[in-house]
């Protein structure tokens, strides 16, 4: 599945994020990103911790091109490319995947139709034949034996009458299926109680690979129990403002955003 | 909602002319030019005094103003009631028919040719105001089904329309169904035989070509006792400045044990994206579930016409009969439709069950009205509605108008009504997962219509999704 753009052997630098300033509606006094620097390599998990407000969810959907959030200033470069150029649904089709906090439901067509139709959107742009339902369904059930769950989902509507736990899970199976090179979790602990939370993580491990990464946004300690991150990064007044390795998220437990 | 605004507007697919010779009566409506439309069709005596009798009814009334859409008069005197493509009079196969005619039904997907066919669905072809092809008719035959033009019936089996004609729908129904019955020039006319279970799809496409005309036609559908027909119909029109009228009657009998199954995809040229011309499609459509055990289920599409204004409704007469009313109606841009059903049910154990969905985009305005009525003898009588609504935008609008009217205590009526409106928020999921904003939209819209599309023929089913994104498209970006 290699795009063969950029560097993807581990330790090449997949995510390059220099100086980002963004605000909500184009309202220059809604400014929420400062000048944000951030290097994701290959192979990685990092987490964006800090207190509400500080801007996680800001730069997960910046990242991902949401349409609400202007960018004012810096740079974003992706694979060695411009990310911020590329329309949200190019950027889906180059393998940046987010997990959103909020999932939405789209009634009346099933989880199943859906993430063949989004399998097939990156096909297609990749110039790869799209996949007929049978033979989708044979890439469905490999996903599902690998993070262990059952297809109970698949002929459900998405997140239609989902709890909030489902909805996670949810997220986390296309995530599985879509086998994006930067996946952005937003917030993906939030609402779940601790088995979910183990499941989740679990299903998140299970797909961590070497020329892969993942950035992790959440502002409890709590995942990173189960998905232990390689570099921690505490965001607030939207900037990072300390970064260290997994101890440091421990810290923060202990001592609080403001003792850090 | 502004920035998932701009796209480029998809024109209109069907919006050419066939520049063909017609044979025209002057402008205007009198009891001379209902004369000369009976004469051009040889018409028996019965027929032209109905006409007459209803055209006279028809002076005596004024045009409906309770509909929840806005137009400027129409002026009666200024349409053209009757314009058939001039050709040989007695065709003896298709092959005789003009070939401009066969092209453009070519174009519009619904090939009439012998080797062309689409299998497993005999199509009736009216071009303006005359049927100008009908296939599988000998296949149909077979089984003593009569499928036909209307004035061919009226010629080969005027005893049966002499009894069913105007049987569901009066003369004197309302204004455009009294217009209709004085001046309809053609349409189809389709007879069940008992115990026959039609092996084939039958189908009509209506199709508007000429200026400043309107259409008129009237179908008509008797499935005898146990017996079973599904029918679709289509429609379309050139792209033109002025707006036209389509004022149709369909009438629909069921006896005992019958099912008839009416699906109709109308895509008549809905005016331009500033609300410039267009269809307006004020049709009368209503079936008679006669017979015990009788059936009759509408499935509606309707992504077209500048202005619709119809209610397919059902009269659930016999004992356990069954009506059912399935719709999706897409206003975008200027468009307005007002549009619903009529359940009234007569007999005992009478069911109905009424699924709407209305979108509504740009500056479009969208209306469900529907009447339930259970009279006195209905016993055990149960309705379900569901009315479903859909905003696109922040400049359209979405009405709801449920008539409810119970006069037996016995009866068990649900409703439920949504409206949602279609999130930035699902668009953006949607493309954050790879899909172009056509394909979010188009996945949202058709996931909404789901329940109505899954009662269309499967072949229809999926015409229906592409022409509703079409409808749609530049609705959001």
């Amino acid at each position: 599945m290699s795009t063969g753009s950029g560097k993807r052997e581990a330790g090449g630098v997949i995510l390059d994020i220099r100086g980002l300033h963004a605000t909500v509606a184009n309202d220059a006094k809604n400014e929420i990103l400062k000048g944000l620097d951030l290097t994701v390599r290959a192979g990685e998990v990092h987490a964006i911790m800090g207190p509400n407000g500080s801007g996680k969810s800001t730069l997960a959907a910046v990242l991902a091109g949401h349409p609400a959030y202007t960018v004012t200033g810096g740079t974003v470069t992706y694979l060695g490319k411009d990310l911020l150029e590329m329309a949200p649904e190019e950027r889906a089709r180059e393998g940046v995947f987010l997990a959103f906090q909020y999932p939405v439901a789209i009634r009346g067509i099933t989880n199943s139709y859906f993430l063949r139709s989004a399998v097939n959107a990156v096909r297609k742009h990749k110039g790869q034949e799209e996949l007929d339902p049978l033979d989708f369904l044979q890439v469905l059930e490999t996903k599902l034996k690998q993070i262990g769950w059952d297809d109970s989902f698949l002929n459900r509507a998405v997140n239609d009458g989902f709890s909030g736990g489902e909805k996670k899970r949810n997220e986390i199976l296309q995530m599985a299926v879509l086998e994006p090179t930067l996946a952005i979790l937003d917030e993906t602990d939030s609402g779940l109680d601790i088995d979910a939370l183990k499941t989740v993580a679990e299903a998140v491990n299970a797909l961590r690979r070497p020329d892969h990464a993942t950035v992790v946004v959440t502002h409890y300690q709590r995942l990173l129990n189960y998905i232990v991150p390689d570099r921690v990064h505490v965001l607030a007044g939207g900037r990072i403002v300390k970064s260290g390795g997994k101890e440091l998220a421990l810290e923060l437990e202990e001592k609080g955003y403001v003792g850090v | 909602m502004t920035s998932i605004e701009a796209q480029v507007l998809q024109p209109y697919k069907y919006g050419f002319v066939t520049d063909i010779e017609s044979d025209d009566v002057p402008l205007g409506l009198n009891e001379d030019i209902i004369r000369l439309i009976s004469r051009k069709k040889s018409e028996p005596a019965f027929l032209l005094e109905w006409r007459l009798k209803a055209y006279r009814h028809w002076l005596t009334l004024s045009e409906p103003t309770w509909a929840n859409v806005h137009h400027p008069p129409i002026d009666y005197q200024a349409i053209r009631y009757y314009s058939a493509p001039k050709q040989q009079k007695k065709l003896d196969s298709l092959d005789q028919v003009d070939p401009k005619l066969l092209e453009t039904f070519d174009k519009l997907g619904i090939p009439l040719a012998e080797q062309k066919r689409l299998s497993g669905v005999a199509v009736d072809a009216v071009f303006d105001s005359v049927s100008v092809a009908t296939t599988f008719r000998a296949e149909l035959a077979k089984y003593g089904i009569i499928f036909c033009a209307f004035s061919e019936a009226v010629r080969e089996h005027p005893e049966l329309v002499e009894k069913w004609l105007g049987s569901v729908v009066p003369a004197s129904d309302n204004f455009f169904a009294a217009l209709n019955s004085a001046v309809f020039t053609d349409g189809s006319f389709c007879y069940i035989p008992k115990g026959v279970r039609s092996p084939l799809e039958l189908s009509t496409y209506f199709r508007i070509n000429a200026s400043s005309t309107g259409q008129f036609e009237r179908t008509l559908i008797v499935a005898d006792e146990g017996s079973y027909v599904s029918y679709l119909e289509g429609c379309s029109a050139p792209v033109r400045d002025e707006n036209q009228l389509h004022a149709a009657v369909v009438e629909l009998v069921a006896l005992d044990d019958a099912t008839i199954k009416y699906s109709t995809i109308q895509n008549w040229y809905p005016g331009d994206e500033n609300g410039k011309g267009g269809i307006y499609n004020f049709v009368t459509k209503r079936g008679a579930c006669r017979g015990r055990n009788s059936k009759i289920s509408w499935t509606q599409v309707e992504t077209g016409s500048a202005i619709t204004w119809k209610y397919p409704g059902c009269i659930l007469q016999g004992d356990n009969s069954i009506g059912e009313f399935y719709s999706v109606a897409v206003t975008n841009n200027h468009q307005q439709a007002d549009t619903g059903t009529k359940m009234i049910h007569m007999g005992r154990n009478t069911r109905s069950t009424i699924v709407s969905k209305g979108i509504s985009a740009g500056k479009g305005q969208n209306t469900y009205r529907g009447l339930v009525k259970i009279l006195k003898g209905a016993e055990d009588a149960r309705n379900y509605s569901q009315c479903d609504s859909m905003l696109i935008g922040d400049q359209c609008g979405a009405h709801t108008f449920p008539y409810i009217d119970v006069r037996n205590a016995s009866a068990i009526m649900e409703h439920e009504a949504s409206t949602s409106k279609i999130g930035e928020d699902q668009i953006f999921y949607c493309k954050q997962r790879g899909l172009s904003a056509e394909d979010a939209v188009s996945l949202v819209v058709n996931g909404f219509c789901k329940e109505v599309f899954k009662e269309l023929p499967m072949e229809f089913a999926v015409e229906a999704q592409n022409l509703l994104g079409i409808s749609l498209e530049g609705s959001v970006g």
